[in-house]
Parts: C-alpha cells; structure tokens; sequence
C-alpha cells in the first residue's frame, strides 16, 4: 500500500490502485451484502405469507344473538358497571328511541367499528373482546308499561347491608367490558352522551381481573382478599349452565337476572388474620382454592369430614358451607374486584363488584343470600354497601334492537 | 443466467401476445349503457345531527358502485323547507366555514364521498320542526340525470358541526 505522502503527491495512480484494491475489497463485502440482502428479502417474503397471530386487541365478541353477550363470554380484564335512571320526561316512546340508539352504538362498537356520530373513531379500533350488556330496573319496566318477573324489585333488607344509595338500584345498567381499559372508557362515553337527552348517571362502578395475558384463561380470579373467587361455578357452554342461566317465560325468555352488589373488604382487619383462620373463613386453601378436605381447585368439598378432635373440617360458619344449597340455588358468578381512592387516613378502599346472573334471582340466589347474612364467618370482613337488581333482556337480531320484547307487550 | 437470443425471444412474444389481447379488446367490448346514477349510489352510517334550533345536517358516506362518475345536484327531505349541498373551507380570516358547493357533489366511479362534520355534508334548514336522538329523517338526493336515490337516516345528539355558515347571493348568514 503507498504511504500517505507518497498518495498525496502522485494521487492519481495511487489511488488508483488502492481504489482497486478497495474496490476489489468493497465489490466482495458488496457481494456478500447483497447475497445477505436477497435471503433476508426471501426470508421476509416467506414470514409475510405465513398471517402472524392476531393482536387481543382485534379480537371481537359477536353482538347480535339470541342472549346478549357479556354473560357467558369468557370475563375480559376491565368491567364497567353504569346504572343510569330515566329522566321524568322519558316516557315509553322515548325509552325505545333510547334503546335504539343505543343497541346500534354497541353493535357497531363491539365489531371495532365507531359508532354514528362517533368524535374520537379512532378509540373504536380495537375492541379486545368488547362486551355491552343492558338490563332493566324495575322502573324503566314500568315505564315500558309492563311488568317484569316478581323477583324485579330491590333485595329484602339483610342485617349485614349498609347499602349506600350511591351504589345501589337504577333503571338502565350498561355493563361495559373488554380486556383493554381505553376501549371501555370510549364505549362508555359514547353510550353516555347518546344517553344523556333520555337518561342520567345514578351510579358508576369500575373493575378489573387479571390482564389479558397474565395468566391462562380459564383461571379462577382471585380477589383482593387473594382467594381464588369462583370456584364451584357453572361452566358457560354446558347445560348446567343454560339450566342456571336462561329464563324462558315471557319478554325476558332468553335473558336473566342479574345481582350486582359492592362488597366492602376490610382489609385492615384482614391483615390480622392469619393465614389458617383466612383459609377457615371460605373453607378453601389459599394456595389453590381447594376445598379444607381436598387437594384441587376442582375437588368436591366434603362437608362431613371432621378433625380428629371431631370438629369440621370445613367449619359451621365457612363462606362454602353456608353459601351452599340444593340444585335449585346456583348462579353463576361474574365478579370484578375494585379498588379506589382511599378516604380519610386508609390505606385501601378495595371490594369486590360481586355479580351474578341466575334465571330467577327469588328462588336461586336470595334464600342463600339469607343464609349467608344469618351466619358466615367472612361477613366479619365484608360489608354490602351497594345492591341492585336487573332483568336482562333477551338479545337480538340485526335491525332490532335490545329491549324490543319488553316493548312489544303492550303495543 | 439467460442467452440474449433467449431474451429477444421472449420479448417479441410478449409483445405479440399483448398485441392479440388488445386486439380482442377492440373487436369484442362494446360500449355499455350507463345506469341511472341513483340505482347505482348507496349511502352507509348515514345520520342527522338533533336540534332544537332552525339548521341541521345529514352526514354519511355516499359510494358510487357505477362505472361513471355521478354528481348529487340537489336533495330535499320532509323535515326542512330547504337543503343547500355544503362544503367546507378556510375563508380570508382563516376561519373554517361551510357554504353552498359549487356543482353538487361528485361521487367518482367506484368511489365514495365522505359527508362527515368539518367537510362536505348536506345541510338542512328551515326546519319544521326539532330533531330529536332516535328520530328517522328521509332524504331524496337527485342527480345529474335526473335519477334519484332516497335514504333514511337516524337524528344523533352531537356536539360538533358547528362551523359558521358564510351566505351565498341569495342567503342570510346565520350562526348555529
């Protein structure tokens, strides 16, 4: 190679040659470049006609159908719970505008569409399992000049209620869920603003289970006691569950009834209970949720086992025990933990947004719903501050609207 | 790696095969007779603002699923006593406004036109009366060509389209 005073003065020929060099150097690594460049293309070409996996995020629960959604599908990340009641000036006519509007806002939004009228579209692109599901209190049943099943009413007084009127009845509820939080927030909103010449806001309860992706679906939920919550529940898809489930009389045929109640947790009292005595108040382990006498989550519990001493295994006063009843008393839980600002000098203000749904609420849900007020061991950590009752209406088909079989009674 | 003989070879039919395609083209079409422009345009997500007051608009997108463009000159509906096709655009001041469009609105072949707040949309005034949420309005677009299309669309609370109305000749200004 010249030296660099040497290719300085006699440039030309110097650099001749070593651009040769160079150039020889440079068309080999150009060679290899390209060679890399034409399998990384092939490479991508070949990736880009195997589809890769769809993003959550595009992945859509169907609107239209015989029972709305958001009951048997699979619980999404996020639920919002909204219970409106109807302005005075809303009569029956105006109620069926209302569910109109809003039917379409929900069909078109659970497919990751915007809605008519939509001011942020781009918030409805991703609708990660968006579920919208509407139920009635007994006064917009009323105002829809019918009369719903006996069991639409409040819930009988239990000695353990301090329900707070805030969180409690209403005459719309929208339950709005999906496994991601800004497409709720949108969904709510729009339903919000096209609800507001027909309706206003009486309560607003937000909640939320594992993320997407945090755990294998079909994993029981735990809740901010950190027991698994939902064990012994029926399994969307079989026909326990549609026994359980379905009502089958009347405008309500093919849709249910509905629970929502906010469970207050102290769990300042809570962390003073150690871990046998927290296992002794439901009758489950911690560790899995297996019932005291078993070894698996799924394990039937054994209700007659005793210590060697000749207690209970599962104890008198054990959540399970008293929760459980015959054939006649199941619902299926769909539960969402809360967890808000705290107030005053607390640390938390956390519970659950316990909910059920149960084809007839009188004769499946409140008998153990009494039991459990007369004697249950968790009561000493759990207060009932709010309590609502809805009917959930049938689905329905495209160019119909939810709430069309209440409608169609009387007119 | 190919012979230039294999090359040019290749090339002449190619070329000779174009050739005979196009040739088939000319002797085989003939020129075919165009739809009514109203049987070929559809309207989807078509909604109305509500109002108490005396404007409003229809908003939707209009798709032409003819082979020629069509050009909407005029539309009417029950509701209100006049409906003018708006646009909107910057005025001197660089404020948005909407105002009559020049021409209708073109809808090109295969193509579709976006009526949405903030662009072209059409403008209902002198109304008989409120648009309230969930109410149904009927619109009649008409044509170039005389053909029409009717579409009926839901009323929806909304708080935008509220772009000032600059008059043509023959209209008063108003603010809504």
């Amino acid at each position: 190679m010249p030296s660099r005073t040497e290719g300085a003065r006699s440039d030309r020929s110097g650099s001749t040659r070593r651009q040769f060099l160079l150039g020889g150097a440079v068309a080999g690594v150009g060679a290899v470049a390209a060679i890399g460049a034409d399998y990384a293309l092939n490479r991508q070409d070949a990736d880009a006609t195997t589809p890769s996996p769809p993003m959550n995020g595009e992945e859509t629960v169907p609107f239209f159908g015989t029972h709305q959604a958001g009951i048997d599908t699979a619980a999404q990340a996020h639920g919002l719970f909204l219970a409106l009641d109807l302005l005075d000036s809303t009569d029956r006519e105006g109620l069926t505008r209302l569910l109109r509007i809003l039917t379409d806002d929900a069909a078109r939004l659970t497919q990751g569409k915007a809605a008519l009228a939509d001011s942020e579209p781009e918030l409805a692109t991703a609708p990660a399992r968006l579920t919208i599901t509407f139920g009635f209190g007994p006064r917009l049943v009323a105002r829809a000049a019918a009369s719903g099943p006996a069991w639409l009413a409040p819930l009988p007084a239990f000695s353990i209620d301090r329900l707070q009127p805030e969180f409690s009845d209403g005459d719309l509820l929208l339950q709005i869920a999906a496994d991601d939080p800004l497409t709720v927030a949108h969904a709510a909103r729009m339903l919000m603003k096209d609800a507001r010449s027909f309706a206003s806001l009486r309560w607003s309860q937000q909640g939320f289970r594992r993320a997407y992706g945090t755990e294998r679906p079909g994993t029981t939920m735990r809740n901010l006691f950190g027991q698994v919550d939902g064990t012994a529940n029926p399994q969307p898809g079989t026909t326990e569950f549609d026994g359980v489930v379905w009502a089958a009389d009347g405008w309500l045929a093919g849709g249910t009834g509905m629970v929502v109640r906010r469970i207050r947790m102290d769990l300042d009292k809570w962390d003073r209970l150690d871990r046998s005595g927290r296992e002794a108040s439901v009758g489950r382990t911690l560790a899995k949720g297996a019932p005291l006498t078993g070894t698996k989550e799924s394990d039937e519990p054994d209700f007659d086992a005793t210590t060697a001493v000749g207690f209970p295994v599962i104890p008198q006063f054990a959540h399970m025990r008293r929760a459980r009843g015959d054939d006649g008393e199941k619902i299926f839980r769909r539960a969402y933990n809360y967890d808000e600002r705290p107030v005053g000098e607390g640390v938390s203000e956390s519970g659950l947004i316990f909910v059920s749904f149960q084809a007839d609420i009188g004769r499946q849900y409140t008998p153990m719903q009494q039991r459990l007020a007369d004697l249950d061991l968790l009561n000493e950590w759990t207060t009932p501050i709010g309590s609502a009752v809805f009917a959930i209406p049938p689905g329905c088909g495209e160019g119909g609207f939810i709430g069309e079989t209440l409608l169609a009674v009387t007119s | 790696m190919n012979t230039p003989t294999k090359n040019i070879s290749r090339l002449t039919a190619l070329v000779a095969v174009s050739l005979l395609a196009l040739t088939g083209c000319a002797t085989a079409a003939e020129p075919a007779k165009t739809a009514p422009a109203g049987d070929s345009v559809t309207i989807a997500d078509g909604w109305v603002k509500a109002t108490d007051e005396d404007m409003s608009a229809a908003f939707g997108t209009l798709t032409n699923s003819g082979s020629s463009d069509v050009t909407v000159v005029s539309a009417e509906t029950d509701v209100a006593g006049m409906v003018e096709l708006h646009e909107t655009v910057e005025n001197e001041a660089g404020e948005m406004i909407m105002r009559e469009i020049e021409g209708g609105f073109s809808i090109p072949a295969d193509g579709s036109l976006l009526l949405e707040p903030g662009a072209d949309h059409i403008m209902l005034m002198g109304l008989t009366g409120p648009l309230t949420a969930g109410d149904e309005v009927t619109v009649t677009l008409t044509f170039s060509d005389d053909s029409t299309y009717e579409f009926t669309a839901p009323v929806k609370d909304y708080s935008g389209a509220n772009e000032t109305y600059e008059e043509g000749d023959e209209h008063e200004g108003m603010d809504h």
